[in-house]
C-alpha cells in the first residue's frame, strides 16, 4: 500500500474536497490499485532523457529557437483591451450564483 | 431524398440547388432527434431558435443565389465540453448545470461561419473523462447498433448520433482517444488532427497539453471537410499552430499506391481480441492490395503509454479544475458559512466519482515528495513515446493498428473497476501525448455486428496522408 487513509485526508484537502467516509475507502483502493499500475514506469531508466511539457515546442514556426523562443508569434502587447474586449459587466456576473449588482459574493473570508 | 441520410457535400448541394433547404434539413434531424433519442441519449441541450436562424440566413443566401460556403445548411452536434454562446454548456458536469457562456468556442463559431446549423449538445462523459460514456451525470449513452452496449467514450454522444442518422457530423474532443474509440464503437469516422492543428479556445480545459477538437462524420470526406473549416491558427490559442491549412478534399484522391504504412507488433499483443485482429489484419491486407507497402516498424515504449497518460492527464486536471469555485460561475453549496467550507461542499456535490479519483491521483501526483517520481517521471516517458514515433516516421508515411482492443462493450461491465477501464484507451493515447493525428474508420464488424475500427497514425500535420489512406480504404471497402 503506497497510499494510506492519512494522505487521502491529505490530498483531499489540497485538493479542495471534503469526500464522505465511503467515497474515502474507494480513493484508497483506487488509487493504490492505479498507482500500482504506474510503477511500471520506473522499469525504465530515464536518467538521460528530458521531460516534454508540451508537444507544441515541436513545431514552432523558427526551426532555429528552443522550447518557448519558437513561440514568438503568439505573444502580443498586454493591452487593456487585448484580442477580445472585456465581457460587459452583467454579462460577467450572469452566471454566477450570488452576486449583487456589481461584485460576486462570497461567505465569510476570515474565520474566527 | 431521405434527408437523413445525407452526407455534407450533398446535403450542402441540395439546399445550393433548392432541391431542399437548411430548414428542411434541420426539422426532418430534430424530428429523428424526437423518435430515436429517447432510447439513445445523445443530446443534452437543443438549440432550436438558434438553428432555426442559421437555417433562415442559408436558405436566404440561396434563395439570392449566392455561392454557399462548405457546410450550408448542414445539421450538426457539438459536444457539450465546447462552449456555446447562449447555449448551456454542462460538460457532462453537476457542476456546470446552469451554466450559459457568454462567448462561442473557436471551433464552434469557425462551423457557425461555414454555414453548419448547430441542432444541440452532445452528451458526453462528465469534463471528457471516461471511455463510456457511463460517467456521463446527466445519462448514459446507448449504442445505437446494440441498445445493451455503450458507444464508447468521451464524445459518446457525438459517436452515436452521427451513427444513429441524428446529425450529419458532430465536433467532439479527443483526450486520450475520446473521438477515436466512441467512433470504432458505434461505426463512424472519428479524426483527432494533430495538437496545435484546431484551437482549444472555449474548449473546457481537461488536460490542457493533450485536449484535441475534432470531427466525426459519417465519411472521410465529410471529416476532410470539417477539418478544413475549423483549422488554423487562432490568436485566441496560444498553443495553436502558425502552420498553413491544406484543401484536404481534393488531395483524398491521389494514389496511395507507393506509400508506406507501418505495423507495430505493440498494438497486437496481448489483450486483443480475436476478432478484432482478424478485421484490421483484413484491412491491412485491403491496404496492401491497393498498392500501399507494409513496413514491421517497432514502438517499444507502447506499454508505458497508460500509466504516463494517466499521471500527465490528471496533473492537468487537477490544476485546470480547481477553477470550479462556486464563485464566478459553477454550482455553490447552499447554506454555508465559510468560504472554505464552500469550496469543498460546493465540489464534494458537484463532481461526479470518476472527476474525484482524477482529481485526486492528479493533485497526489504534483504534490511534494512525489513531484519527481510521478509528474516528472511521465513527462520523461512521454518523451521516449515521442520519439518512437520520430523514429518509425522515418520509414514510413503512416501507421495502421486497431483503433480499441475490444468491440462496444455493455453497459455496466467495466464501471467498477477504473484500471480496466483506463485499458480500453491502450492504442489511442499514445497519439495524444505525441501530438500526432489520427483516424478512426469503420472496418467490418464482429459475429454480433458490433463496429470494428482501424486506426491511422500521422506525422505532425500531415492529416493529409491519413485522411488520403483512410479515403482509399473506405472507398475499396
Amino acid at each position: 500500500m503506497k497510499v494510506t487513509q492519512k494522505d487521502v485526508a491529505y490530498v483531499a484537502d489540497l485538493a479542495n474536497l471534503d469526500l464522505s467516509d465511503e467515497e474515502r475507502t474507494c480513493m484508497l483502493r483506487d488509487l493504490n490499485s492505479i498507482l500500482d499500475y504506474i510503477d511500471r514506469l520506473n522499469e525504465l531508466d530515464t536518467s538521460d532523457v528530458p521531460p516534454m511539457a508540451q508537444v507544441s515546442d515541436r513545431y514552432g514556426v523558427d526551426q532555429a529557437k528552443q522550447g518557448s523562443e519558437r513561440f514568438a508569434y503568439a505573444s502580443r502587447q498586454d493591452v487593456l483591451e487585448g484580442l477580445r474586449k472585456s465581457l460587459p459587466h452583467e454579462e460577467a456576473l450572469a452566471n454566477a450564483p450570488d452576486p449583487d449588482e456589481h461584485f460576486f459574493r462570497v461567505p465569510k473570508v476570515i474565520e474566527r | 431524398m431521405d434527408l437523413t441520410s445525407l452526407t455534407i457535400d450533398v446535403a450542402r448541394s441540395a439546399v445550393q440547388d433548392r432541391r431542399t433547404t437548411a430548414l428542411a434539413l434541420a426539422e426532418a434531424h430534430y424530428e429523428r432527434i424526437q423518435k430515436e433519442d429517447g432510447q439513445i441519449g445523445a443530446f443534452l441541450t437543443l438549440c432550436r431558435e438558434r438553428a432555426i436562424e442559421q437555417a433562415d440566413k442559408i436558405d436566404r443566401m440561396a434563395a439570392e443565389g449566392k455561392q454557399l460556403p462548405p457546410l450550408a445548411g448542414v445539421p450538426v452536434g457539438i459536444k457539450d465540453v465546447m462552449s456555446t454562446r447562449g447555449v448551456r454548456t454542462t460538460a457532462g458536469s453537476k457542476i456546470l448545470e446552469k451554466y450559459i457562456p457568454p462567448y462561442d468556442c473557436t471551433a464552434v463559431a469557425r462551423m457557425e461561419a461555414a454555414g453548419a446549423v448547430i441542432l444541440g449538445k452532445m452528451n458526453c462523459d462528465e469534463f471528457a473523462m471516461g471511455s463510456s460514456n457511463e460517467n456521463s451525470a446527466y445519462q448514459p449513452v446507448r449504442n445505437p447498433r446494440d441498445l445493451s452496449r455503450v458507444p464508447g467514450g468521451s464524445s459518446g454522444g457525438s459517436a452515436a448520433a452521427v451513427a444513429a442518422d441524428m446529425a450529419v457530423a458532430t465536433l467532439g474532443s479527443d483526450t486520450g482517444g475520446s473521438i477515436r474509440q466512441p467512433a470504432s464503437f458505434c461505426g463512424v469516422v472519428g479524426l483527432m488532427p494533430t495538437y496545435g492543428r484546431v484551437s482549444r479556445y472555449g474548449l473546457i480545459a481537461f488536460a490542457s497539453s493533450l485536449d484535441h477538437i475534432g470531427p466525426l462524420t459519417k465519411t472521410v470526406k465529410d471529416a476532410a471537410i470539417v477539418l478544413r473549416a475549423i483549422a488554423g491558427r487562432d490568436a485566441m490559442d496560444s498553443t495553436s499552430a502558425d502552420v498553413p491549412v491544406p484543401d484536404y478534399v481534393p488531395e483524398l484522391d491521389k494514389p496511395v499506391r507507393g506509400l508506406k504504412l507501418g505495423v507495430a507488433k505493440e498494438y497486437f499483443g496481448d489483450g486483443l481480441d480475436d476478432e478484432v485482429r482478424h478485421a484490421v489484419e483484413a484491412a491491412i491486407d485491403k491496404l496492401k492490395g491497393l498498392g500501399c507497402e507494409i513496413v514491421p516498424v517497432s514502438l517499444p515504449h507502447t506499454p508505458y503509454a497508460i500509466p504516463t497518460y494517466y499521471l500527465i492527464a490528471t496533473a492537468e486536471a487537477s490544476s485546470n479544475l480547481a477553477r470550479y469555485d462556486g464563485v464566478r460561475y459553477s454550482h455553490r453549496a447552499r447554506g454555508v458559512k465559510a468560504l472554505s467550507e464552500m469550496y469543498r461542499r460546493s465540489r464534494d456535490e458537484g463532481f461526479g466519482p470518476e472527476v474525484k479519483r482524477r482529481i485526486m491521483l492528479g493533485t497526489y501526483a504534483l504534490s511534494a515528495g512525489y513531484y519527481d517520481a510521478y509528474y516528472v517521471k511521465a513527462q520523461k516517458v512521454r518523451t521516449l513515446l515521442t520519439r518512437d514515433f520520430d523514429q518509425a516516421f522515418t520509414k514510413v508515411d503512416a501507421i495502421v493498428t486497431p483503433t480499441s482492443p475490444t468491440a462496444a462493450f455493455r453497459l455496466g461491465e467495466k464501471s467498477n473497476d477504473p484500471l480496466s477501464m483506463y485499458l480500453a484507451d491502450i492504442y489511442t493515447v499514445t497519439a495524444d501525448l505525441s501530438g500526432i493525428p489520427g483516424i478512426s474508420i469503420p472496418c467490418g464488424q464482429t459475429r454480433e455486428k458490433l463496429p470494428i475500427g482501424l486506426q491511422i497514425l500521422g506525422k505532425h500535420f500531415d492529416e493529409a496522408t491519413i485522411l488520403r489512406i483512410a479515403h482509399a480504404y473506405e472507398q475499396a471497402a
